[in-house]
């Protein structure tokens, strides 16, 4: 390889490797003396190996700049042979029939699509590993918390890093454990534990789908490795619609559906809130759940070989979004409003993805990721301003009690609600309009959604800030008594989120509003050569990033007024409804389709619906389905059936055996062997007349005897 | 000595039950202590096999090797030799065998209160049986040792077990006992068949798998069937799995270590070391099929089914033990599934996977033990919030729980992520109905943790627990060790494993070669295998005089 070759000529991107390393570190000092330490010097570590990691990632993309040239050619570096022999000697046989090496490296791969992941998950990653600082202060399980966190960055950047699906899916399940470890923090409650086995479980369905996925990849192919999968799929061997690349891509997508909470694996999302704030910011709002948007990009090469997966992909995108901001529209809890948005702008980026536009679904992801932890971490500063209350109908009025996080807030709620000028406006806009553009225009239904979205987006964001800092205050004298600004270790990271959210949409502002758009240009490399594909078996599927270059289309800027005017209509909306609320204020919806409120305020009934069918906790009359019928059946199957049976084979047994004791007993030995003697007894009764035993008697007799000779001879 | 290393580790437990029988039965510290050296010195005198094994990798134009005796010489009469010699599969669970084997006696310090004596001299006579059945490469010797080891396994459930003892004990008994006289008499078939082509009577295993081949189909489907009933009943398969659960609950906390670590692996290792080379042909055929299954989509099958009802049927437990007793079904399956995918991911991740449960499983019986010494009930319902009050015991059951279900970087991935491999490149279906055993492992897992860890302590007799001791953390430290080594680094098993699998591949290869096994021509692996001629690694019967050409250079190098 000839990366291989010049890598140590950078010094940081020859040492990749270490870049998860430095948070396994932390983690693994907490493991084993957190115990020990003081807060003090479980946050110098904790903290201070991921401010480590990100400038390690920092002078590690540096390098890679200088050592690809913008052409995007992917570094590899493999360390070890994890999986495997390394000899080549263990082989599995291909679909083809010939045979490959089994094997997965521990190898690490940047290209731009993992550099900007690496760059936000460590920039945003180290922001709120300082907020925590302050938001755990007072809490107990300091170290562990600290731990938890590093190990999850760990697992995270192993996720991004990682050279082939194998070791991706380390990365990918390491997240998952990471999740259920740190949304049931608060351990004592039961439904922080529910929560954490139901994101696990849930999650694992995902797993399951990844794993069978890149096995039809392997078994297509014959190689883990992104870097052997890629070149071969945009050799043009393989016809656009081939059904093996289309199953993987589906697979490959149900797992992205459990990492990401897309429909229908998105359920356990929200629940994820039960955990501390930051880790809801970082976890699941910024980093984890974008793992499924990473994997199918990174797996751009065969989702665009594979149109059927690429609609899936588009229509569950478009329908998680506007499903998940329906029942957004109505929640009371500031953190589930936040977890349904993070559901409905995933939905956003998979609508993205699906359509073709990979680099600006990355695009809103790498947005999203500083306005949604910026609006996270500023929930979690009111809720501690709030003294724990979560609640919004028992919030109001915190704007000049709380200014910092108010004003950062609201640029976050400008940002996701897509004003022009902020960071939401021109990701969103851009995914608007690829889906308004892309395949002829197939897919205009989907920008209507994605349109209707846009307009509930503005209206719950706005309905959540205004509830909380307009308004009159609607909580009890004692916690109003409470509220105070957060420490500078939390409003910092949301002050320098805040400046992100507006900085980081200038890096993508597209060629018709006169900018050069970077960002998709960075990216290029990595989604560019299957555009090629594209072009070459069907004209009419242009690329995303070219055509946008050359598109100056009149429809474009219609569009941008109309999302833009979605957006201002629904804050608008908001604010007439609750800039003013008092403690008897009324939800619009509630008054205007009371039966729509119920349906939306209870989420749609899909958790019930799920435990009917799926799960069995709850039952169907008097009968339970779901896994928990199942497994009800299955050991009353086995105690009944198949114990039964053995003890049955154990009775006949002893059945058998108590009946020939019998036979044995009473025919052979009774009626054979002692029935004779029984019956030489009684014949031989007459004779024993004669013979008593005494011998006195025989004595006689036979004196009788000879006296009778003696007579019968003298007589004579 | 060098050559008599195996015989060395198979009769140091042996000499340690002998040397306990003239100790007092009263001086219950000297027995614990000698019973406890003896069983640490098993596990180090086992070690030196490591770097011994791993120089002879190169040599593969032996299958076997550190060969000791010769054919036929210990009843010659009847041919049955006393033939000891190990390949990468054995090797690997001798290795097993002499960790868990150390690790269940010290777990048995406080544990055990009764005929302290008796209990330690039958667990280590045990200890010899299991190493013997690994060992043996004489028909005749394996057998000894097979049901040697089922009569102290016997006893020490039906002693030191629980309330329905004697139920279990007798049940397991019998069970295994049906099983091991089948498979009797497909020893003895193929021993006068031997006899009936060469004119000799032998035990000797490498001898007989030169015949084999010649065995008429129909014949060999029902040896095969004798073989598999003993076989399957000891993994445990489904439908034969009952006397399982039965067995482990009653069992002392170190039998059921023993028992799921190593005892269940006769079975699988049964099927890798004697049905695959035996009857290559049965389990490939395509024509003969009942009810519409081919054998091998009945072997495939019964895999399956044993994974995801294994894991439905644990998912409902009360019992602690019981759950754990039932995960060994599902997890016992993925075994079967990858060895009859018959492809070298499969087998190699199939003995790995044997390995990864005797780890896994033999801790999780280790940590029901624990609450069970302070509590005496494994009702799950009992407990409730333990992680407050034993915080190391609840960090040592996560590993060990994610270690069980596959969370990548433990070991449980490793195996089942080859198997599935395995599985999917010889009919990616099987990989698909497997699928679901994986997540179900992860819900009957969780729940359990979660019901017994988490909350808050309701139960007041909880509140007094007391966090693991010294010893018991001891217990625990190399099995967690090999959790991870095998999960970050598994090259050095697969690459001891390269040989033994390939072997097997390649004896079902030769035996049909249109069969749709998923597994490589023979091009891949010639490399191994071209400086001697095919069947050499197969003709490698410890003969009399190979055994002296073996021999030679080791003694030269004394």
């Amino acid at each position: 390889m000839h990366s291989a070759a010049t890598a140590g000529d950078f010094f940081f991107l020859s040492r990749i490797w270490l870049i998860p390393l430095f948070p396994a570190f932390g983690a693994a000092m907490m493991f084993f003396f957190g115990r020990r330490l003081q807060k003090a010097t479980v946050s110098a570590i904790c903290v201070g190996v991921v401010v480590v990691a990100f400038l390690f990632a920092c002078f590690t993309v540096n390098d890679y700049t200088h050592f690809a040239h913008g052409t995007g050619q992917p570094f590899e570096k493999i360390v070890y042979t994890w999986l495997g022999s390394g000899d080549g000697h263990l082989t599995f046989l291909k679909k083809d029939g010939s045979a490959a090496a089994f094997n997965a490296d521990a190898g690490f791969l940047l290209d731009p699509l993992s550099a900007i992941w690496l760059l936000f998950v460590t920039g945003v990653g180290m922001l709120i590993h300082i907020y925590s600082v302050g938001y755990m202060a007072h809490e107990g399980g300091y170290y562990r918390f600290f731990g938890y966190l590093n190990l999850f960055m760990f697992a995270m950047l192993t996720l991004i890093l990682a050279n082939n699906y194998i070791l991706m899916f380390v990365g990918w399940e390491g997240v998952g454990l990471c999740s259920y470890l740190l949304i049931g923090f608060y351990f004592h409650r039961k439904s922080a534990s529910d929560a954490a086995n139901k994101a696990f479980i849930v999650n694992r369905i995902g797993d399951a789908g990844f794993i069978l996925g890149a096995l039809t990849l392997v078994w297509y192919l014959g190689s883990f490795r992104f870097t052997d999968l890629n070149p071969l799929l945009r050799s043009g061997h393989f016809a656009i619609g081939d059904p093996v690349l289309t199953a993987a891509a589906l697979l490959l997508f149900v797992g992205a559906c459990g990492k990401s909470a897309q429909l229908p694996l998105y359920v356990w999302l929200p629940d994820a809130m039960e955990g501390p704030t930051p880790v809801s910011a970082l976890i699941h709002a910024a980093t984890m759940v974008t793992a499924g948007v990473y994997m199918v990009a990174r797996s751009n090469a065969i989702f665009v070989l594979a149109p059927t997966a690429m609609k899936t992909v588009a229509i569950v995108g478009a329908l998680t979004a506007i499903f998940a901001a329906s029942i957004g529209l109505v929640q009371n809890d500031i953190k589930r409003v936040l977890a349904y948005s993070t559901v409905s702008q995933l939905g956003y980026m998979f609508l993205a993805l699906g359509v073709g536009a990979f680099a600006a679904g990355v695009f809103h992801v790498f947005t999203h990721a500083f306005f949604k932890a910026l609006l996270f971490l500023g929930s979690g500063s009111v809720i501690h301003a709030m003294s724990g209350e979560q609640d919004m109908k028992f919030m109001g009025d915190l704007r000049q009690r709380t200014p910092t996080t108010f004003w950062t807030m609201f640029i976050g709620m400008l940002a996701i609600a897509g004003i022009p000028g902020l960071a939401g406006f021109f990701s969103k806009d851009e995914i608007l309009w690829q889906s308004w553009s892309s395949e002829g225009g197939a897919y205009r239904v989907l920008w209507f959604v994605g349109f209707a979205t846009a307009l509930m987006t503005a209206f719950y964001m706005g309905r959540l800030i205004f509830l909380t800092f307009f308004g009159k205050p609607r909580m009890s004298h004692e916690v109003e008594h409470h509220i105070h600004e957060s420490p500078k270790s939390m409003t910092v990271p949301l002050v320098i989120l805040a400046i992100c959210s507006v900085a980081a949409g200038w890096l993508g502002v597209p060629p018709s509003l006169g900018g050069s758009n970077p960002f998709g240009k960075f990216l290029e490399p990595v989604f560019a050569k299957e555009a090629h594909v594209m072009q070459v078996e069907e004209p009419r599927q242009l690329a995303a990033g070219e055509k946008e270059e050359e598109h100056t289309d009149p429809m474009e800027y219609t569009l941008m007024g109309l999302s833009v005017g979605a957006a201002i209509v629904g804050l608008g909306l908001a604010w007439r409804a609750y800039a003013h609320a008092g403690k008897d204020y009324k939800e619009p919806i509630a008054q205007a389709a009371p039966p729509l409120y119920k349906v939306l305020y209870n989420k749609w009934f899909v958790d019930e619906a799920y435990d009917y069918a799926f799960t069995g906790r709850r039952k169907v009359g008097d009968v339970r389905l779901g896994v928990l019928g199942l497994g009800e059946a299955s050991s009353w199957f086995d105690a009944k059936i198949i114990d039964g049976i053995v003890n049955d084979a154990g009775w006949v047994t002893r059945a058998v055996a108590t009946l020939s004791t019998w036979w044995d007993k009473w025919i052979i030995d009774g009626l054979l062997v002692n029935g004779p003697a029984v019956l030489s007894r009684f014949l031989s009764y007459p004779a024993r007349l004669f013979e008593w035993g005494l011998v006195q008697w025989y004595a006689l007799v036979m004196t009788a005897g000879l006296v009778g000779f003696a007579v019968y001879y003298v007589w004579k | 000595m060098q050559n008599h290393i195996l015989s060395i580790i198979l009769f140091t437990p042996l000499i340690g039950a002998l040397v306990l029988l003239f100790v007092p039965k009263e001086n219950k510290a000297a027995i614990r202590w000698i019973a406890n050296l003896f069983a640490l010195g098993g596990f180090l005198i086992s070690l030196p096999l490591v770097p011994r094994f791993w120089a002879t990798l190169g040599d593969t134009s032996h299958q076997f090797k550190f060969l000791e005796g010769t054919v036929n010489n210990w009843i010659p009469s009847i041919g049955a030799g006393y033939n000891l010699g190990i390949d990468g599969i054995s090797f690997l669970l001798i290795m097993l065998t002499t960790l868990l084997g150390w690790i269940s006696i010290l777990s048995s310090w406080t544990a055990i209160e009764i005929r302290v004596k008796e209990y330690y001299i039958w667990f280590l006579v045990l200890q010899t049986g299991m190493l013997g059945v690994f060992m043996a490469l004489d028909f005749f010797l394996f057998f000894v040792f097979w049901e040697a080891m089922l009569v102290p396994m016997y006893l020490l459930i039906g002693i030191w077990g629980g309330p329905r003892k004697l139920y279990a004990a007798i049940k397991f008994f019998l069970y295994t006992l049906l099983g091991s006289v089948l498979m009797l008499l497909g020893i003895l078939f193929l021993y006068f068949h031997h006899h009936t082509l060469t004119g000799v009577f032998t035990f000797s295993i490498p001898e007989l798998y030169k015949t084999a081949p010649q065995i008429p189909f129909a014949t060999a489907v029902w040896l095969f069937l004798a073989f598999f009933l003993g076989f399957a009943i000891k993994v445990p398969m489904f439908p034969f799995h009952t006397w399982l659960p039965d067995a482990h609950v009653e069992a002392p906390t170190a039998g059921s270590v023993i028992l799921a670590g190593v005892l269940l692996k006769m079975g699988t290792y049964g099927f890798v070391r004697f049905s695959l080379p035996f009857f290559p042909q049965v389990i490939t055929n395509t024509s003969s099929t009942f009810m519409s299954l081919t054998v091998r989509g009945w072997m495939i099958g019964l895999s399956i089914v044993g994974i995801v009802y294994g894991a439905l049927v644990s998912l409902m437990q009360k019992d602690m033990k019981k759950l754990v007793a039932y995960s060994s079904v599902s997890h016992l399956g993925f075994c079967t599934l990858g060895i009859f995918a018959l492809n070298q991911a499969g087998l190699s991740g199939s003995v790995l996977q044997q390995i990864n449960h005797g780890i896994s499983t033999g801790a999780l019986f280790l940590i029901v033990g624990i609450l069970y010494e302070r509590r005496h009930t494994r009702e799950i319902a009992e407990y409730g919030g333990i992680s407050n009050v034993m915080p190391i015991y609840a960090t040592i059951t996560m590993i060990m729980f994610l270690s069980s279900m596959g969370l990548p970087l433990l070991n449980g991935f490793v195996g089942e992520f080859t198997i599935l491999q395995g599985a999917f490149t010889a009919n990616w279906r099987w990989a698909a109905w497997a699928a679901p055993g994986v997540v179900l492992a992860a819900a009957y897992l969780l729940w359990l943790y979660q019901r017994v860890f988490f909350g808050t302590v309701t139960n007041p007799k909880n509140e007094k627990l007391h966090d693991l001791t010294p010893r018991e953390i001891l217990t625990f430290a190399p099995l967690i060790i090999c959790a991870f080594w095998i999960g970050l680094y598994p090259k050095p098993f697969f690459q001891i494993l390269e040989q033994p699998v390939n072997q097997i591949v390649q004896t079902i290869q030769t035996a049909s070669p249109n069969v749709n096994a998923g597994a490589p021509r023979l091009a891949p692996f010639q490399t191994w295998d071209s400086s001697t001629h095919p069947n050499s690694a197969l003709n490698n019967a410890p003969s009399p005089a190979q055994q002296a050409s073996a021999a030679a250079p080791t003694k030269a190098s004394n």
